[in-house]
């Protein structure tokens, strides 16, 4: 029987439970310096001069950099299609664009020492206005890059059409045939990815070779811009990505204050290394989400949705980064799971005096499924229909797949009324609605709302190929290199099950390296929910080109037909079919095999990207005096095609939901008038806690996916994406019959309860 | 995180400690849980240049039962003051608000004077013992002094302590017959968007707010109500009488005032009234 299937304890645990694992900030680098960021205190000013001579004066401070003394070319822009002049500089030249912006850089032999001359550092600035205000940034006079000419960083579909990438969309009528027309808007607000870990890097150079420490999830792209940057050949740098506390899609990029360290080292020749604090991280590790959208949906009045529009604008912060390019992604999962022939899709991201945005776990599909989940809802109560009865009316029949939508995504296969109907089931959605009617009738201060989602979303949605290789050592051991790089996903357990699965070899005898750039040639790296339906799959078909190698060196040694050797996995011993006791041992093979060794690499590249989806049940108590809310239950149906470890999964569902909620439910990265971030802490940023979240109420479905060899979809954002609009369309749902019709996220109680006295009439 | 350098004193005695804040007025910082204090040398918000460490004197960590009141040591720690049984017996309403303090870690460390003479107006402790009608006992280069809880707090993050005092003991009368703390927070281990600590003790009800203004206050508006025989929900009604509270990014002024309202009528209702 196969171990694929089995909830398999994670090795790797014990080490993150006890000890803690080997983290950047834990690497020994004898004689290193620390480096600590002189930031902005201002969210747009011009620099009228830096003043480092009493920093230099202070103990221990070995060299303060500004932007002068650099020699190096910028980092890449991070955002495909921005504009050349809104690139970062590696240390603010003339002006600093945003609460964090790093202006100087102090070095010093302790860390201690480096805050305490960062604090000697003093800049005289002249105020500018700041472009705080998404919504208005495009028509802002002030510019954040004045060289650019604009604050607009990206335009769909106008930027898409004029480099040729797509047609001009023919005119629609697209509320033809529509009874009702809704329209909303809504922010899908800021939120700051809070990993456990923070960011920290190390460099040192030895004989021209660099060797980077990175807190990153794809370190083979790290290398890639390193080689580039100080124009090296790639066996000149070594970048390691160890134990990684998390990333939640922040840490895909480098940042400049990680390779800049690099830089550092070089020029003073001693090892450096640099690590943020929290308040740091809060304020400029790349923020998620960003987007106000306007949002129309018409349909007639039995339920049928015909047209949808969406219009975002998307905050791009300082520096355009991935989060600028987050609404192509919204575009591509624009309907979510419902068959609407008529679409329309416009964005504009743009730059503002704030920390730049990024990918955060989901990058732009959670968007999508919230706005099109709140529209259905708000659709369902127009026209007085029970919102999973509009939702069952309107989902691509199962039938369908591959199913191409109205902008030309095409999902590889669901049974969504399934999953809606296994969620209904498992909620006992009627009887809760008649809990509902009755606490309506009573008028109970406290009022219950049940919230649904059904979504769909794209996982390993970047075209391209992931690395895997399997070796069987001399003592039938195994060793696994992965191109993927997991900060808590649980790799090294699942791709031991792989190669246990194929090999025989149990999975505390399969060691799986990750991470290093030496130890694994390439790689892409773990984001986008991709890594098994990639760097899986190369490993698992790594492991059967294994097998079949052991299968051939055997039917040389027994003078057998390759075709008669058989694998016995319990004995992890070969033999001729009928004839079992003569055998063949992983480690007589490995012996056999002489140089060669008995290995396999391959480079997995899916023909297309799988489309996870589920349906989410939430039941909310919301105090309709107080505007608090609490959570009762979460009920959800997550389907990742075939599961090799439904623990991990959970987890990962877990993690997911509870990510989600807090979205719905507390956090926002907020900016004052200014641009001064006021949530840049934990204390003031409401980070969810477990006494937040109820028990979660998971059912797994499995619909495997044509797509890859294994079935297996991405589980890694799903949770997220489903939960989100569920806690709020429950939120909403509590307040209804009060006439409350729309509450932005996060649904907090002094916005629950404005709702209430606004419905009431009773501003 | 990292604090301004500073020099460390570890007082063997309490007497030490006074002589130590004695010796550096203002420049010194008394070190007990470490829980406000810390945090904000961190942050480099405070930059005392001397630590002067009460937390290993364990003759202040103590519940004492006395004729008319009882007794509670300044180090005793919330999680002690939670589950005490003369607490828990004497004065309910303690034991309640010490265990709606941040989390287990911080209730494991932080102490029932630290709380108050922190005298954060968002903390839960400093309006508990002011609904209660405590005393504060400081210990000086003079001697003791006994300090009305109402006397206590002067503004935002400030006491009438002298640099030179210690708080050594916090005393609040028997005799509950009822009581409520009404925490209202979006996550449990936060501090109170606004909180409403509610006492009957002896026939006498005290209520008091907590981060409604600079300091906790007594809902004066609301005691002298019910004195006249107002129910709890007439009585609650003047709960945001004479309050001006600022707004922030979790209430405007006008919620907070709400707030207050409401959760005063919950809690004078919890504590039977």
């Amino acid at each position: 029987m196969s171990i694929l299937g089995n909830r398999v304890l994670r090795k790797e645990d014990q080490k993150f439970l006890t000890t803690g694992g080997t983290y950047v900030e834990d690497v020994p680098l004898e004689g290193a310096v620390h480096i600590v960021y002189v930031r902005s205190p201002m969210a747009h000013a011009r620099i009228r001069s830096i003043e480092t001579s009493e920093a230099l004066e202070s103990p221990g401070v070995v060299a303060v950099f500004t932007a002068q003394d650099i020699d190096l070319d910028p980092m890449p822009p991070g955002a495909p299609f921005a504009n050349r002049a809104m690139t970062r500089p590696w240390l603010a030249d003339g002006v600093v664009r945003f609460v964090g912006d790093m202006v100087a850089a102090v070095v010093a032999d302790t860390r201690e020492r480096a805050v305490d001359g960062a604090e000697l550092v003093f800049v005289d600035y002249e105020t500018l206005t700041p472009v705080v205000d998404a919504s208005t940034a495009a028509d802002n006079p002030t510019l954040v890059h004045e060289d650019a000419g604009t604050n607009v960083v990206l335009r769909l579909p106008d930027d898409f059409v004029s480099a040729g990438i797509e047609q001009v969309a023919a005119e629609v009528d697209l509320f033809e045939g529509c009874d009702v027309v809704i329209r909303q808007r809504m922010v899908n607000q800021r939120v700051a990815p809070c990993p456990l870990e923070v960011r920290a890097s190390a460099a040192k150079w030895e004989d021209g070779h660099l060797t980077q420490w990175s807190t990153t999830q794809a370190p083979h792209s790290v290398k890639d811009t390193l080689v580039q940057l100080f124009e090296l050949q790639p066996d000149q740098v070594r970048v390691i990505a160890p134990d990684v506390g998390g990333g939640f899609g922040a840490k895909i990029g480098g940042y400049p204050e990680e390779l800049f360290v690099a830089w550092v080292s070089r020029r003073i020749d001693r090892p450096a290394r640099w690590v943020e604090t929290r308040s740091e991280s809060m304020m400029t590790l790349g923020h998620g989400r960003g987007q106000i959208q306007e949002a129309e949906l018409g349909g007639t009045r039995d339920g049928k949705l015909l047209g949808y529009k969406l219009t975002i604008t998307q905050d791009a912060g300082a520096y355009p980064n991935f989060g600028a390019f987050l609404p192509v992604m919204t575009r591509l999962m624009l309907t979510g799971v419902y068959d609407i022939t008529k679409t329309e899709f416009s964005s504009c991201s743009v730059a503002t005096n704030t920390n730049p945005t990024v990918a955060y776990r989901g990058a732009g599909r959670p968007e999508a499924t919230a706005a099109i989940e709140r529209m259905v809802d708000i659709f369902a109560d127009e026209i007085g229909m029970d919102p999973a009865e509009l939702r069952r009316k309107n989902l691509i029949g199962k039938e369908c797949f591959p199913f191409t939508t109205a902008v030309g995504t095409t999902y590889d296969i669901g049974d969504y009324e399934q999953a809606l109907d296994r969620v209904l089931e498992a909620a006992g959605y009627a009887e809760l609605r008649e809990e509902q009617r009755q606490r309506r009738d009573s008028g109970d201060t406290k009022q219950m709302g049940i919230g649904l989602s059904t979504y769909v979303e794209v996982t390993n949605g970047i075209p391209g190929s992931e690395f895997g290789a399997v070796e069987v050592l001399a003592d039938g051991k195994a060793r696994v290199r992965t191109g993927t790089s997991p900060h808590g996903q649980g790799h090294v357990t699942a791709w031991a099950m792989l190669v246990a699965d194929q090999l025989g070899i149990p999975v505390e005898d399969v060691e799986v390296i990750h991470g290093d750039t030496d130890e694994v040639p390439r790689g892409v790296g773990t984001f986008g929910s991709k890594s098994l339906q990639s760097g899986g799959v190369a490993v698992h078909q790594a492991a059967e080109r294994v097998v079949e190698k052991a299968k051939k060196l055997v039917a040389d040694l027994l003078e057998a037909n390759p075709n008669d050797i058989e694998l016995d996995k319990e004995n992890r011993r070969f033999h001729v079919a009928g004839t079992p006791s003569v055998t063949k041992s992983w480690a007589e093979l490995v012996e056999a095999s002489g140089d060669a060794g008995l290995s396999a690499e391959v480079d997995f590249a899916a023909p297309g990207p799988t489309f996870p989806f589920g349906a989410h049940i939430v039941v909310a108590e919301v105090d309709t005096e107080t505007g608090h809310v609490s959570l009762e239950r979460i009920i959800a149906v997550d389907d990742a095609g075939r599961l090799m470890n439904p623990l991990i999964a959970e987890g990962q569902v877990h993690g997911g939901l509870a990510q989600g909620v807090a979205q719905a439910l507390m956090e926002e990265m907020c900016y004052d008038d200014q641009g001064n971030p006021i949530t840049a802490n934990l204390a003031d940023y409401a980070f969810v806690s477990a006494a937040e979240l109820p028990s979660f109420e998971t059912h797994p479905m499995e619909t495997p996916t044509p797509i890859n060899p294994l079935g297996a979809k991405g589980i890694g954002e799903s949770g997220t994406i489903g939960s989100t609009p569920a806690v709020q369309n429950a939120v909403v749902d509590a307040l209804s019959h009060l006439g409350v019709r729309h509450v932005d996220m996060p649904t907090t109680p002094i916005r629950v309860w404005s709702a209430i006295k606004e419905a009431k009439g009773d501003r | 995180m990292i604090p301004v350098a500073f020099d460390y004193v570890r007082a063997e005695s309490l007497d030490e400690a006074i002589a130590a804040l004695s010796e550096h007025g203002d420049e010194a910082k008394l070190l007990a849980g470490g829980h406000s204090l810390l945090p904000l040398m961190k942050l480099r918000l405070g930059t005392p240049s001397v630590l002067v460490d009460i937390g290993r004197l364990s003759e202040l960590s103590f519940v004492r039962d006395e004729d008319t009141y009882i007794a509670i040591g300044a180090l005793t720690r919330h999680h002690d003051v939670q589950h005490d049984t003369i607490v828990l017996r004497e004065a309910p309403l303690l034991a309640a608000v010490a265990g709606r303090i941040g989390d287990p870690q911080v209730r494991h460390r932080g102490t029932i004077g630290g709380s108050l003479a922190h005298a954060d107006p968002a903390s839960d402790l400093p309006g508990a013992v002011l609904a209660l009608d405590g005393t504060l006992v400081a210990r000086g280069p003079a001697g003791d002094r006994e300090i009305p809880a109402s006397e206590f707090f002067k503004g935002f993050l400030e006491t009438t302590l002298a640099p030179s005092e210690v708080l050594v003991e916090i005393r609040v009368p028997k005799g509950t017959t009822g009581h409520s703390y009404q925490k209202f927070v979006r996550r449990s281990q936060d501090w109170a968007i606004v909180g409403v600590a509610v006492a009957r003790v002896n026939g006498h009800v005290g209520v008091s707010l907590v981060n409604v203004a600079s300091t906790p206050v007594r809902a004066t508006a609301v005691e002298q109500a019910l004195a006249s025989g107002a129910s709890a929900a007439d009585a609650a009604e003047q709960a945001a009488e004479g309050l001006e509270p600022t707004g922030d990014a979790n209430a405007t002024p006008e919620f907070r005032r709400h707030l207050a309202r409401v959760l005063t009528r919950r809690g004078l209702v919890e504590a039977g009234l």
